[in-house]
């Protein structure tokens, strides 16, 4: 079976751009004629994660695996790593600066929405070093 | 079947510039053989295309006035965009009655139909909130296209009403029918419209499986005619029918406004439609109740058949409204003809955009298109006659094009025939790897 790969950068910083990589992912996977939720929830688990990326880890990349029966996504920072997983886990429950809240960021709803949306989600962090949250979304054939 | 289009090529006028295929916004346009053609399952009638044409060889075509002869009876219905278009024009009227003296033998104000409508919403909205919010609204044929095509998710969204101009259509038949006592076909009922997708609108409704109008006339063709009888006139009768509501429906926030105390966002500019359907369809504004989208800057004062700058437009419509009631109609229709407002068919998703409908395929095409653009060079200079490099990928992968239509390939299999140099100078001055000093020639 075949394989896509698609891999965008996510740029430190800058808030206002986060959302761009989601924005092209779906598009893709609306030229595959993907089911329409199926397409909405990648795509919500994307700007999820981008938005985390920005806010916490000065960017980082995403890297979208696409075949016939599945999505994986995988977000990968190189920031400060997350200290208590199941604590950043809880709804409403975040460490966004002052700036990311005035921007109406910070809701403590970015890890819980991914794992609401995905079918899979495996969270993994190493103080210092960094975190990669990875996502499957199966296909309804 | 095939999309129906009122946007038109003269092909003895394109030069094949490559101008207009950048400014669509579906990609739907390729320049080949010189000239410009357009990809018709693609076009949802912007506009953009006629706009920045610079050798004007893009039109579109209204229907043309020798059609009223073919009726006993034909009503004109004018989009509130038009009395915009008039310098010095303090009264709705003169342009009511000079509609009148050039072939018309009755007219119905689309803002009539349009503060119907609104009053409709109203009483909707009374009884509750839509079951899918936001509700987006059903006005501009063109992003009913556009969200058929490209945010099938979204159809839900769209609000089930029919646009104004077919409300008037219906309401001016019925009248007529009942003046003249004429059957239905021997009367005409000709819409005068801002912009090419309405025309289209006119020949192919998006929401009622059979068209209730016989015709749409550009405002640009109707302008110059009416300007003499306009002069002319020695006493306007009173007919006009629409109050502020009505006449607001020409610019873009007018039908949110008419809406009455509901968060309504009104967006205009096919570019920011698409950027604010991005954002509803990822569900990033759960606070909006309404979306209010015109494909066209500042909504149908900026249509594409317009005369006047569409500010300037909108300033003079909002002078017109002086002294006018807010709105002069309801919405008293009862029992079945209620529903007369409401789609009879569903909209249909357009799968334009897939690259195949089997999904293996289509990943397997995906990865040969991600493949031939990783060796393209990235400039989208249109030399191809494609809007860019990944557009061209897929134009090769859909067999729309043949990979030598590139002149970096070309150029490729230059330096293995001629050498590095030599290959260079086929290029165009901006794209060749060496500097050259142009100062000297």
């Amino acid at each position: 079976m075949e394989t896509i790969k698609l891999v965008y950068p996510v740029e430190g910083g800058d808030l206002i751009e986060a959302g761009e990589a989601s924005s092209k992912m779906k598009l893709t996977l609306k030229k595959l004629g993907l089911p329409q939720d199926v397409i909405r929830r990648a795509s919500i688990c994307m700007y999820e994660g981008e938005i985390n990326m920005v806010i916490h880890a000065d960017g980082g990349q995403a890297e979208v695996e696409v075949d016939a029966d599945q999505i994986i996504i995988r977000m990968q920072d190189t920031g400060p790593g997350i200290p208590d997983v199941t604590q950043a886990m809880q709804e409403g429950f975040s460490t966004a600066g002052q700036t990311a809240r005035e921007l109406g960021f910070g809701a403590g709803m970015g890890l819980p929405n991914i794992k609401r949306y995905s079918d899979e989600m495996k969270i993994e962090t190493e103080l210092g070093k960094g975190t990669t949250v990875t996502v499957r979304i199966k296909i309804p054939q | 079947m095939a999309m129906r289009h009122s946007v038109v090529m003269d092909h003895k006028r394109c030069r094949g510039c490559t101008s207009c295929i950048k400014c669509c916004p579906t990609e739907a346009i390729r320049v080949r053989g010189r000239k410009a053609t357009i990809l018709p399952d693609r076009c949802i009638d912007c506009g953009n295309c006629i706009r920045v044409c610079p050798h004007k060889a893009i039109k579109s075509v209204g229907d043309s006035m020798g059609i009223l002869k073919e009726y006993a009876y034909c009503v004109a219905l004018p989009e509130p965009a038009l009395y915009g278009q008039f310098h010095h024009l303090d009264n709705v009227d003169v342009v009511l009655n000079a509609l009148l003296k050039i072939g018309f033998h009755k007219v119905y104000e689309v803002a009539k139909a349009a503060e119907m409508l609104s009053d409709y919403e109203r009483q909707s909205i009374k009884q509750g909130p839509a079951a899918v919010t936001p509700q987006i609204s059903s006005s501009c044929p063109t992003v009913l296209r556009l969200i058929r095509m490209r945010f099938p998710k979204l159809m839900d969204h769209v609000a089930s009403t029919i646009l104004p101009m077919e409300l008037a259509a219906i309401l001016a038949r019925r009248e007529a029918m009942e003046e003249t006592g004429l059957p239905p076909e021997r009367i005409g009922v000709f819409a005068i419209v801002p912009c090419s997708s309405k025309v289209t609108a006119a020949r192919v409704s998006e929401g009622l499986s059979r068209p209730v109008l016989d015709g749409a006339f550009a405002i640009r063709d109707i302008y110059l005619r009416l300007l003499n009888p306009m002069r002319a006139l020695e006493e306007a009768e009173p007919m006009s029918s629409a109050g502020i509501m009505g006449l607001g429906w020409a610019s873009c926030g007018g039908e949110s406004t008419a809406r009455l105390g509901e968060r309504c966002v009104a967006v205009d500019g096919i570019e920011n439609v698409i950027e604010m359907l991005e954002e509803i369809e990822d569900g990033r504004l759960p606070e909006a109740d309404f979306l209010e989208l015109s494909a066209c800057t500042q909504g149908c004062v900026g249509g594409c058949f317009t005369v006047e700058n569409p500010y300037g437009a909108k300033m003079r419509i909002k002078g017109l409204m002086k002294g006018q009631p807010v709105s002069r109609n309801r919405f008293t229709l009862e029992g079945a003809d209620r529903d007369l407002v409401r789609r009879d068919k569903q909209l249909q998703y357009l799968p334009t955009f897939v690259l195949d409908h089997d999904r293996e395929m289509a990943i397997s095409k995906q990865l040969r298109i991600q493949e031939l653009e990783s060796h393209l060079p990235g400039l989208h200079c249109g030399s191809c006659g494609a809007p860019s490099c990944h557009a061209f990928a897929e134009d090769v992968v859909l067999g729309r094009a043949s990979v030598d239509d590139c002149i970096f390939k070309v150029r490729e299999r230059m330096r293995t025939m001629a050498g590095k140099e030599e290959a260079d100078d086929y290029l165009p001055p901006p794209f060749r790897r060496c500097q050259t000093d142009t100062s000297r020639r």
